[in-house]
């Protein structure tokens, strides 16, 4: 069984790999957590982003989220935004796209083209 | 929505877009009177009485980017499908309590479905706002709070993929825990 205690150490840990995000030009990462994201699986694409970063110990990246953005017919939409360039927002992120969003976009800057959607 | 988890995720939503800084969430499985209580209480800005019976219309809401508001209409029918209802006690300035009941053995009774996986998401992206989860089944009871959680990890953000994926498991096995 997981304590309270286990987090003492898991902090020691995850601290020494996280010097990015202090200089504030870190990656975001903002998920659609409206009625029409949640009904949409929302909740599922957000997993897959959190395991996916886990998994290529992207430690560094802010994922935060946002209520309706009008386009409820498209969700769950995510959103990538890499320091110092515009907002990419994709549309019917399931965790598979999630997953490819992160190694295609976050890891090697390429935006997927095909799921993008204008805004 | 296809379970209470998604509801309570939903509901939250309500709270953070109220300007809420303080959240409590409740479930109460009271087996002895076959009764479930879900309740999402916030310190946000609070509805008027007006807005307040408005908000139950799906045709009602105060956002912009669209015209109909389903979340609480939705979790008001899941309630009255399982011979429950639904209550709404606001006051402006204040906040909004939201209460749902359920009969708990009511064959159209939603499960409570993965709160462990509600729980890492409202906790993990809203690090300004203070959540308390409380889950009562029976004589058994699991709690847990994102200050204590903050008082843990001395400025780790919990979006912290090693900390969520802690989170997720951990909730789980003490949600699960509940049930033996």
């Amino acid at each position: 069984m997981k304590s309270l205690e286990d987090l003492k150490k898991l902090r020691d840990s995850a601290r020494q790999m996280m010097h990015l995000r202090e200089g504030g030009d870190s990656v975001r990462i903002v998920i659609g957590m409206g009625t029409c994201g949640i009904a949409a699986g929302a909740r599922e694409t957000l997993a897959a982003v959190m395991q996916e970063l886990e998994r290529l110990h992207l430690y560094d990246v802010v994922v935060t989220q946002t209520g309706c953005a009008g386009f409820c017919d498209k969700e769950p939409l995510v959103d990538v935004i890499l320091p110092g360039q515009p907002r990419v927002t994709y549309a019917k992120v399931d965790g598979e796209r999630a997953r490819r969003i992160i190694d295609e976009h976050v890891v090697n800057g390429r935006v997927i083209e095909q799921w993008v959607i204008e805004r | 929505m296809r379970d209470l988890s998604l509801h309570v995720l939903d509901l939250v939503q309500n709270s953070l877009a109220a300007q809420a800084t303080e959240i409590e969430i409740t479930i109460d499985e009271d087996l002895d009177r076959n009764l479930l209580t879900l309740c999402v209480r916030d310190n946000g800005r609070g509805m008027s009485k007006e807005q307040c019976a408005a908000a139950l219309d799906p045709f009602y809401t105060t956002r912009t980017t669209r015209k109909v508001g389903l979340g609480l209409p939705l979790i008001k029918a899941a309630a009255e499908r399982a011979g429950g209802q639904l209550q709404i006690q606001s006051q402006l300035g204040l906040g909004t309590t939201v209460t749902a009941t359920f009969q708990h053995d009511h064959l159209d009774r939603a499960p409570i479905g993965d709160m462990s996986l509600t729980l890492m998401s409202i906790i993990a992206l809203n690090e300004e706002c203070q959540f308390t989860y409380r889950h009562r089944r029976g004589k058994r009871e699991f709690a847990i709070s994102s200050a204590e959680l903050r008082q843990e990890l001395e400025g780790l953000p919990l979006d912290h993929p090693q900390i969520t994926a802690w989170l997720r498991e951990y909730v789980r096995e003490q949600e699960k825990s509940l049930e033996v």
